[in-house]
């Protein structure tokens, strides 16, 4: 089939770019049961509702730490968004969009009339007020790691399939191993140790967890310098300097919905691939109409072909 | 096609008028309307039309993308996001110049193969072949310098990486880097000069395309037979509306795929950390190129010995840029007088293993060079020791149990013991690029010159016509 030349190329072309991994030694996050309604083909759209509890999570438990400076809060109520409203079509007139930017004081770029500098409540046009002033009051505050800004991290992570980085935040943040399982000791000087035993199939041992760290399989890394047992089969994985932040009932969901840690991982995940691609909704809209119209348009341009070439051999 | 006559006749007044200060009409006429082209073409010859509309869509969608992106360091990651969040239907055009550099390359990859195939580079055909090896070079330089421009992670370390190649050769090599990066290191000023070259560059392509298509009417179109046209009447048809259509069809086709990827999968041919803004403090750690250089990129590494007073890292680098350079010697390294390897039954099993040694060689890029494919027996456990007395050794354990005893005991007794993984041998990605690249040299530089010279070729048709009736048909019936 001459056809479907073309097709196999690209087809090879992106089972080289799937080989291309570099996630050292990390777990293969795996999505949600059932996938993610996004990324379901021709037409996946977002949980609105999901949006706007990962919305919820973010403000109460990640923006703490992580900023989101591409993100103003205007997008919130852009079509597509978790407070996107007919009612409002500009988002800058809509009200929740308003009460949630007036929550936060920000530094206004243009300072008074006497030079002093200006704080204010911050309007849909502002950006996402950032936790630390800078990058050395952020690792200052954390134990020296730096907690990423967030507003791309879902495209940052995985390898480029549509969901594939809600897939890493989500297997990431319900990775942590079950509290119970860190059991605590003290070495010969009478310093806390806490360390982790591993006993499935081949991968037996302990792992200690340094201090001011915390182990996830998900995470990429190395678990070899802390693990004692066999290091053919050393657990995945790396240690993330990131406590666990959702357990159960971390936040109180303002819909009512249980607030297990599978589903505020979810909804977070959902809500930061929502960030990290906006318009993606107005993509998966047009998509389906645009494959359509293009295969229309083979089709018309094959019996074309045929009409005009059929009193030629070739 | 030369010597044929033009059939352009200006109706109007107005091209009367122009066709005799200009004959741009005719020009256009001639070569796209009532051009004689062969009718045996197949889907193959459809990729030179791909990839005139794929310049095009470059272009375009890059005009608009340069209105709305700032080149420094500072601001360059953050303007593409906005142009993706901000700019009304940016993430569209961002999203198509994207996913479009890597099916113009693609494209490019299939065209060549195509000409490699059926003899394209041979005469009278050579300065085609040479231009349209030019306009590679060209691509692979834009593509390499638009890859820098958002700015994130694999720009930067990607970029370091090119650049540092050119540091290998002796003597100027130091300054024809820092020259490249505008100062001591990639920096604003590098960005700025790569988006100033990112711009001008296709304009360069779309010069050298013109000259391109100039050298392909002078001889007209190759073939699948490989044979010259020699009846206009029964060999050839006018390009248009015969190809027009043919290559119109195609290129629809082609453009499925495009906005597959476009609206399905937009970041899926690109490298996740490129999303990560670039910090030159912060090495990834796996540095790929895009997935179009990665048989370079794998040739590169390939090479890890000296070969006399020349080093590793040298030779490394005149292999990547001898790979494209025996291009351009090609049509004087095949000694076949038979075009086509249709009737090459030899040829065409080793372009066969051309085809596949480059791409298995991408896999080797992508690769970390040093990972098994193959192994051969398991890893084993190895306790190195000094003991009590002094003494140095080492012992090799199958099982973990008796290693780590071995290592407690050695301890315990007033030594020290480590213990470590023995990895076991293994056909590993360097052996296989190794490999892979000795079969590539060798393909040009020794299987075509020789095997032009003994292969017999086998059931070459007499002309296009008797290709396409069979040599035992009577008369052709002349085209429409």
């Amino acid at each position: 089939m001459n056809l479907l030349r073309p097709l196999f190329a690209g087809l090879g072309a992106l089972a080289l770019t799937l080989a291309a991994d570099a996630a050292g030694g990390a777990k293969k996050a795996e999505a949600p049961e059932g996938g993610w309604s996004f990324a379901k083909v021709p037409a996946g759209q977002l949980d609105k509702e999901s949006l706007q509890r990962g919305f919820q999570v973010y403000k109460e438990v990640c923006a703490a730490c992580h900023g989101m400076e591409l993100l103003s809060y205007r997008n919130l109520g852009e079509k597509g968004g978790p407070f996107y409203s007919d009612e409002y079509p500009n988002a800058n007139d809509n009200p929740l969009v308003k009460a949630i930017a007036a929550e936060y004081e920000i530094l206004d770029a243009a300072p008074d009339e006497f030079g002093d500098p200006v704080y204010r409540p911050a309007v849909p046009a502002d950006t996402f007020r950032s936790p630390y002033p800078n990058d050395q009051a952020a690792r200052a505050a954390n134990g020296g790691a730096l907690p990423p800004d967030l507003s791309v991290i879902t495209k940052a992570r995985g390898k480029g399939a549509e969901g594939d980085g809600a897939t890493y935040v989500y297997a990431l943040m319900k990775g942590y191993p079950d509290p119970d399982k860190i059991k605590s000791t003290t070495d010969a000087e009478g310093n806390p140790v806490n360390y982790l035993e591993f006993d499935k199939d081949y991968t037996v041992g302990t792992l200690t967890q340094p201090l001011g760290v915390y182990y996830n399989p998900y995470f990429a890394g190395d678990t070899t310098p802390q693990w004692e047992g066999d290091p053919r089969h050393k657990p995945y994985g790396g240690f993330i300097a990131m406590p666990p932040q959702l357990p159960a009932d971390r936040v109180e969901y303002m819909d009512g919905t249980e607030a297990t840690t599978a589903q505020m991982a979810y909804d977070v995940a959902m809500f930061l691939h929502w960030a990290g691609d906006p318009k993606q909704t107005q993509r998966k809209s047009l998509a389906l109409p645009v494959m359509l119209y293009l295969v229309f348009l083979s089709i018309l341009l094959w019996f074309s072909y045929k009409r005009i070439w059929r009193n030629v051999a070739h | 096609m030369s010597g044929h006559e033009s059939t352009y006749e200006p109706k109007l007044g107005i091209t009367k008028w122009l066709d005799s200060r200009l004959p741009i009409v005719r020009l256009a006429h001639d070569s796209f309307v009532d051009f004689p082209t062969p009718k045996n073409l197949n889907y193959w010859y459809t990729f030179g039309g791909i990839l005139a509309v794929c310049l095009a869509i470059q272009i375009i969608t890059g005009v608009v993308l340069a209105m709305h992106y700032t080149a420094t360091v500072d601001e360059a990651f953050g303007s593409v996001e906005r142009i993706m969040r901000d700019v009304p239907f940016g993430w569209l055009i961002r999203n198509i110049h994207m996913v479009g550099a890597s099916m113009f390359i693609l494209a490019v990859y299939v065209h060549m193969f195509r000409g490699l195939y059926y003899g394209s580079y041979k005469a009278p055909r050579e300065v085609l072949w040479l231009l349209g090896c030019v306009i590679f070079l060209l691509m692979m330089a834009t593509a390499f310098l638009g890859y820098m421009l958002p700015w994130g992670q694999m720009s930067l370390h990607g970029a370091n990486v090119i650049i540092n190649l050119f540091g290998a050769i002796p003597l100027v090599g130091e300054s024809i880097q820092s020259w490249l990066m505008g100062g001591p290191s990639v920096g604003n000023q590098t960005l700025q000069r790569f988006f100033s070259l990112h711009y001008l560059l296709p304009f360069m392509i779309a010069g050298v395309v013109i000259l391109h298509i100039w050298a392909l009417h002078v001889p007209g179109n190759n073939n699948p037979t490989g044979k010259e046209v020699q009846d206009v009447e029964k060999d050839t048809v006018p390009f248009h509306p015969y190809y027009t259509v043919k290559d119109g069809f195609a290129i629809v086709v082609f453009l499925i795929i495009f906005a597959a990827f476009v609206f399905y999968a937009p970041n899926v041919l690109g490298h996740a950390d490129n999303y990560v803004e670039a910090n030159p403090l912060v090495t990834p750690a796996h540095i790929v190129p895009e997935w179009y250089l990665l048989p370079f990129y794998a040739i590169l590494r390939a090479i890890t010995f000296n070969i006399g007073p020349i080093e590793a890292k040298l030779l490394g680098v005149i292999f990547m840029f001898g790979s494209i350079a025996v291009l351009f010697l090609l049509p004087w390294l095949d000694t076949s007088k038979v075009k086509s390897m249709r009737y090459r039954p030899v040829a065409k099993q080793f372009f066969l293993g051309f085809v596949v040694a480059c791409l298995l060689l991408s896999w080797c890029g992508a690769e970390n060079p040093d990972n098994p494919i193959i192994k051969m027996g398991d890893d084993k456990l190895v306790v190195t020791y000094t003991d009590a007395a002094g003494l140095e050794g080492s012992r090799v354990f199958e099982e973990y149990a008796p290693a780590s005893q071995f290592r407690d005991e050695t301890a315990a007794a007033g030594g020290t013991a480590s213990l470590g993984i023995q990895v076991a041998p293994a056909f590993r990605f360097l052996h296989l690029s190794q490999l892979m690249t000795l079969y590539y040299f060798a393909y040009f530089l020794i299987i075509l010159p020789f095997l032009g010279l003994r292969e017999r070729p086998k059931g070459e048709p007499d002309s296009i016509h008797h290709s396409i009736l069979g040599n035992d048909a009577p008369a052709a019936a002349p085209a429409e």
